[in-house]
């Protein structure tokens, strides 16, 4: 099957999903990534690759870290940058999405970022772009609904391959709401595409997605059992709305059995790194000994991450 | 046109010799990857004179990057001094278009306004498609337009050029 992302000469074009990439594409992002990060320590932080071009941060969802680090490695890579926060125009006019996108595409965008609250509206506008003729518009997906944030995917594997190297000697455990977050679905398919040896997923039977083993995980109601011996935790923001519904019983008592505390990591190797996509609820997934603490790599993930948009970036619009 | 290339090691000796006496005792050695960053290494060491070594990748600084994309698995640039007010000799090993020593230039003034830029090439192979000249030449070769010369180091660290057919010859 054609995979939309990639054009006919199996070069990236798009990043819609991290689900079905090859593992040698994953891995020259994270390649081109490298050098993207001592741009930051330039006294011009700034490479003339996208000079010229206009990148859109479409945003029909609100973000804020997000939209702000796509906004920053666009201009780090010369690029104009437009931020259309569209939950609260067009749309609410009654403007459809493809209307939107054929508005933009007139006004000669060369590349969208786009987070949206329904899964697969990145994969439509790539679609759309391709039949109406606009193929050299790139489309770089920035979160969409429960389905995937590739980037997010990216920047957690750059992160675990700065500290930890290997993929295949590595137990990475993901911990937390994983039925409601796209960021664990992109960073399961990455590490399994990568080859890591043991991908685990920790959280109450409410927080997991049925048949989760079926994504190559294996899966552990338990923090006690499924954080022994890992190398890396990744703790997942607990969205707070799900606390409204019948999921769970309360705050406290889910820190009580799945928050990281200093106890909890101790179960962890001794040379562990913590991760954590942000924004942090400190008190309900995380303990703020930990998150502060030295295994953490939390704010490195934020540095990381700015490189890692630039690379995709500069990769997709040189194809 | 040539038949054979001359060995890269009585070349870089050659070099070095018209760097020894020219280039000031505090200057910079800055190799473009990788061919380039060989040669800053070796020379560093034949040169007398404190003679801090840089390197510099120019993929995000290429003009071709419109029609080709990304070069796949770019080096980092490092840079271990202060470029600003520095004298720095940019070292390459084959020059040709002259594309790449600007990109190079472009690079280095990121960083800080040099005091001074020269430019030290193993082999000057004319062809050049912008105004820019060496400092510095081991050798001059006439080439054809469709081959390329490449350095390769051995294992043992000699370094060595082969003649290579290629239709890709807007490297140097």
């Amino acid at each position: 099957m054609h995979n939309p992302q990639l054009n006919a000469e199996g070069e990236l074009t798009h990043l819609l999903t991290l689900e079905g990439l090859p593992p040698e594409v994953i891995g020259r992002i994270l390649d081109t990534a490298v050098p993207f990060v001592s741009i930051a320590e330039r006294e011009v932080k700034k490479v003339p690759l996208l000079r010229g071009k206009t990148v859109f941060n479409l945003f029909f969802e609100s973000s804020t870290r997000t939209r702000t680090t796509f906004e920053i490695a666009a201009k780090r890579l010369s690029a104009d940058v437009i931020n259309l926060n569209i939950g609260v125009s067009s749309t609410s006019k009654g403007e459809t999405l493809l209307d939107t996108i054929d508005n933009l595409a007139a006004m000669n965008a060369d590349m969208f970022v786009v987070r949206h609250a329904e899964s697969g509206a990145p994969h439509l506008i790539a679609q759309h772009l391709s039949a109406s003729g606009k193929s050299h518009i790139h489309v770089v997906n920035a979160g969409d609904g429960r389905h995937g944030h590739p980037t997010q995917g990216l920047l957690d594997l750059f992160t675990i391959r700065h500290y930890k190297r290997d993929f295949r000697a590595l137990a990475v455990a993901i911990v937390g709401d994983v039925l409601h977050s796209r960021v664990a679905r992109s960073l399961i398919h990455g590490l399994t595409t990568l080859g890591t040896a043991e991908v685990r997923v920790i959280g109450p039977k409410t927080l997991l997605p049925t048949a989760v083993e079926s994504l190559g995980v294996r899966v552990f109601h338990r923090m006690q059992e499924g954080l022994d011996g890992c190398d890396v935790v990744v703790m997942l923001r607990l969205q707070n709305e799900r606390m409204r519904g019948s999921l769970l019983p309360s705050a406290g008592e889910y820190f009580k059995h799945y928050g990281l505390t200093p106890e909890k990591l101790r179960l962890a190797k001794p040379d562990a790194i913590v991760m954590h996509p942000g924004p942090m609820n400190r008190g309900v997934e995380i303990d703020s000994a930990v998150a502060d603490g030295s295994h953490s790599v939390i704010l490195p993930q934020v540095t990381f991450g700015i490189a890692v948009r630039m690379a995709v970036m500069s990769i997709v619009a040189g194809n | 046109m040539i038949a054979t290339l001359p060995d890269a090691e009585t070349v870089l000796g050659r070099l070095a010799d018209k760097m020894r006496d020219a280039i000031a005792f505090d200057a910079k050695l800055v190799g473009i990857y990788s061919g380039g960053a060989w040669l800053a290494e070796r020379l560093a060491r034949m040169l007398p004179g404190d003679h801090p070594v840089g390197y510099i990748d120019v993929s995000f600084y290429r003009d071709d990057y419109a029609e080709r994309g990304l070069r796949p698995n770019p080096a980092t640039t490092a840079l271990p001094f202060e470029v600003g007010a520095s004298r720095i000799v940019l070292i390459d090993d084959v020059l040709y278009t002259g594309r790449s020593v600007r990109a190079a230039i472009n690079e280095l003034f990121d960083y800080g306004r040099p005091q001074a830029i020269e430019l030290a090439v193993l082999i000057d192979r004319g062809g050049r498609e912008l105004p820019i000249e060496a400092t510095y030449v081991g050798e001059r070769l006439a080439v054809a337009r469709d081959a390329s010369i490449v350095l390769e180091r051995r294992a043992d660290g000699k370094l060595e050029l082969t003649l290579e057919d290629a239709q890709d010859t807007s490297r140097a």
